[in-house]
């Protein structure tokens, strides 16, 4: 199953590093991974989207904690939360198929963003099933680059993932049998 | 007179970035740190040159790491070394990576190459942070002197707290070289992420009280937390109350009297027979600070095939790593143990002891005399010279494994050998480091002729710093244990590992040690008279039978109940 973590870490330089380089050492397998800064400059939100059964995700989970700069670790995918991502595509356009590229960008109200003599390139976001389904519909078309900037999400409502609240796995929490 | 960088209680004081590490090394209670200088650390030297503090210089940075490692495991302080950039950083990987897999508190300083000339390629410039993230419990590299009293208040409390590790700090030598204010009075960190938790909850105790109260075949389990959280004395009267044996990892030699009744000695790959037939019929195991490694499961899927587990550990991620474990109790484990024993009431021993007991006595760990000098005459023989009360270290292979069998360990902090990573050459470095933290007591390091030789350079640190440290070679001219596997399991091919060796007795007096040679048994009690009453250090070479296997044996992958020998 895959989960989307909503990870609080400090904003220390090298803090990415420690994070990917335990997913490779550890054997965790990371679907996606966005980061950035928060509201507080001190502070940066990592959204990691990770394949793997409730065993991996715990010891994900746990080992994630062990790192200093880990701060909080939400796992959201059970909550009502919106995520989005975003992603470029160059499709090679002749102008015979143009038209109908402009069309699959307007139902997935994509952006056209650069218009070349024999490509076209478009801005989409969404869910990833919406991004999947774009990229789909323009792969006959011939898909020169594709850029996707992995995914981010945010609880609806009142719930927040940051220091004050949240469904945080805290490292205390080891729940089994 | 009161020493040029040194600070009253109050106020700023602007001094270098070096004065200020030292000042904040004595801050934290270092008396004592393992280092090798080089360009980049030359301030730092500077300033220890005016402070008390005392450097023992060793002649391999791989040395300092492992005395440091050493100094923290006797001493239950942290141990400190200290490198320069590039070569000198990168000897002491191995001895972080030791003190990693091992959870020793250490601080390991690196000079680095200055900050404007960091990522260029510099002389001696190597991304030290970067190579030992895997090998730290956490690193930082400090490129503003406002930042460097902070970072190491930090590093000490890191390495200290929770699960103990090493931490790494380096510092570009021109954030030692400039000058900046020190306020001794400040004593902030910064650590939003770091909550070690040390308390069980009520469920969780509550849920351990029950399976022990329903249990009729308890085993203890412990391990080297029980050493590093002092939970000695909790673990012998929990014990003690529920009769329950103790079947103790390597690094939790030590943690429970060796000649207790209640003692299994070690169990999993070279434990006794009968601490791993205990564990594979036993109903509920109580896992005290120890981690289910491979060297103790065996075949982890038939690892105690009966058994409830409860899991008490200060490391949260330990729990359910390997084992999937029933009750996990996240926490200190003296602190959870305090908390268990007043819920708990006394058991009277049963079948279940009986069992063990028959156990014993049909399969004790025993060796044949034939004639020649045997490696298990010499840790006996051993044990006999120090009544038991040395603190001793090894290197890695065989002797290591007749170590744990045939010395009796009844206190904590006196078994100091390198589990988890396996190092050889580890033994002897941190033998001085035990020596320096216990001068007035016996140390030896017991080493095999393959693994010494892999720092044997640190006879001269012992010689000059005058630590009388023993060292006794097993010397069988091979890497034993190497050799014992390509007997038992590669048909005898004994490919590179039959060893040439240097005269060990020359070697040791080249240094203006000792050396004495022993290959009979009525040789070896004069001998270890002699070491012990010597005040030099002193390596003794025991030519002993050539091809002695460490026996019972667990084949690798095997289930615990299948030994050899």
């Amino acid at each position: 199953m895959r989960h989307t973590l909503a990870v609080l870490v400090e904003n220390t330089p090298g803090v990415l590093a420690r994070v990917a380089g335990l997913f490779s050492r550890r054997g965790f397998n990371i679907d996606s991974l966005a980061v950035g800064r928060t509201e507080n400059p001190d502070l940066s939100r990592m959204t990691i989207v990770v394949e793997g059964d409730d065993r991996i995700l715990e010891q994900v989970t746990k080992q994630l904690y062990k790192l200093i700069d880990v701060i909080k670790i939400s796992d959201i995918t059970a909550d009502e939360y919106v995520d989005r991502e975003l992603v470029l595509i160059k499709v090679s356009s002749d102008p015979a198929h143009r038209g109908e590229i402009i069309q699959v960008a307007d139902i997935f109200r994509a952006r056209i963003v650069d218009l070349g003599r024999k490509t076209i390139t478009l801005e989409c976001t969404g869910n990833d099933g919406k991004i999947n389904a774009f990229e789909e519909s323009l792969r006959p078309y011939g898909i020169k680059e594709l850029v996707r900037t992995g995914k981010i999400a945010v609880l609806r409502g009142l719930k927040y993932t940051n220091l004050e609240s949240g469904t945080d796995l805290s490292s205390n929490k080891t729940e089994n049998v | 007179m009161k020493k040029s960088g040194e600070v009253q209680k109050s106020g700023d004081v602007n001094m270098s970035g070096a004065k200020i590490l030292v000042q904040c090394l004595k801050d934290q209670g270092v008396d004592t740190i393992f280092g090798y200088p080089g360009g980049q650390v030359i301030p730092i030297y500077d300033a220890l040159y005016d402070s008390d503090i005392k450097h023992i210089l060793t002649r391999h940075e791989q040395g300092a790491a492992h005395a440091a490692d050493g100094y923290a495991r006797a001493s239950g302080k942290v141990g400190v070394c200290l490198a320069t950039s590039g070569p000198g950083a990168t000897n002491l990987v191995t001895g972080i990576a030791n003190a990693y897999m091992d959870s020793v508190p250490m601080v390991a300083i690196t000079g680095q190459v200055p900050t404007a000339l960091l990522g260029r390629d510099t002389f001696q410039e190597v991304d030290i942070t970067g190579i030992t993230l895997p090998v730290t419990k956490h690193n930082y590299m400090v490129k503003d002197i406002s930042e460097l009293a902070r970072t190491i208040r930090e590093a000490f409390h890191i390495a200290s707290t929770g699960r103990p590790g090493p931490v790494l700090v380096d510092i570009p030598s021109d954030v030692s070289r400039s000058a900046g204010d020190y306020d001794i009075s400040d004593d902030a960190m910064s650590l939003p992420g770091y909550r070690p938790v040390l308390e069980g909850t009520e469920e969780q105790l509550n849920r351990a009280v029950a399976a022990i109260l329903e249990s009729e075949r308890p085993v203890i389990y412990s391990g080297g937390g029980i050493v590093n959280a002092g939970a000695h004395e909790e673990l012998k009267q929990l014990a003690e109350m529920l009769v329950a044996p103790v079947a103790s990892t390597l690094m939790g030699m030590g943690g429970f009297p060796g000649d207790h009744p209640l003692f299994l000695g070690m169990l999993g790959m070279h434990g006794s027979k009968y601490a791993n037939y205990a564990i594979c019929e036993c109903d509920l195991i109580i896992a005290l600070g120890a981690r289910f490694s491979d060297r103790v499961t065996g075949k982890v899927d038939e690892f105690a095939p009966h058994a409830r587990i409860i899991h008490v550990d200060i490391d949260p991620a330990e729990i359910s790593k390997n084992v999937r474990v029933n009750i996990p109790i996240p926490g200190d484990v003296k602190t959870v143990l305090q908390q268990l024993l007043p819920r708990l009431a006394a058991k009277l021993p049963g079948a279940w002891q009986d069992r063990i007991a028959a156990w014993k006595k049909e399969y004790p760990i025993n060796y044949e005399e034939n004639g020649t000098l045997k490696p298990q005459q010499v840790i006996r023989g051993i044990y006999n010279a120090t009544g038991g009360r040395a603190r001793i270290t090894t290197e890695v292979g065989q002797h290591q494994m007749w170590t744990a069998h045939y010395y009796t360990f009844t206190r904590p902090r006196t078994f100091i050998t390198s589990g988890g990573l396996g190092t050889m050459g580890y033994g002897f470095p941190a033998a001085i480091g035990v020596q320096a933290a216990c001068p007035d007591e016996t140390v030896f390091d017991i080493a095999g002729d393959g693994s010494i030789q892999m720092n044997i350079q640190e006879l001269a640190t012992a010689v000059n710093y005058e630590l009388p440290v023993n060292v006794a070679i097993l010397n069988n001219g091979f890497l034993g244990m190497v050799r014992q596997w390509q007997e038992l399991f590669w048909n005898r091919r004994y490919s590179n590992t039959e060893l040439f060796n240097p005269d060990f007795v020359k070697v040791a007096e080249a240094y203006g040690a000792e050396g004495i040679r022993v290959d009979k048994y009525t040789q070896l009690a004069p001998a270890l008279e002699q070491a012990i009453a010597s005040s030099k250090p002193v390596m003794i070479d025991f030519v002993i039978e050539r091809e002695e296997n460490v026996l019972p044996m667990v084949p690798p992958g095997g289930t615990l109940n299948n030994m050899l020998g």
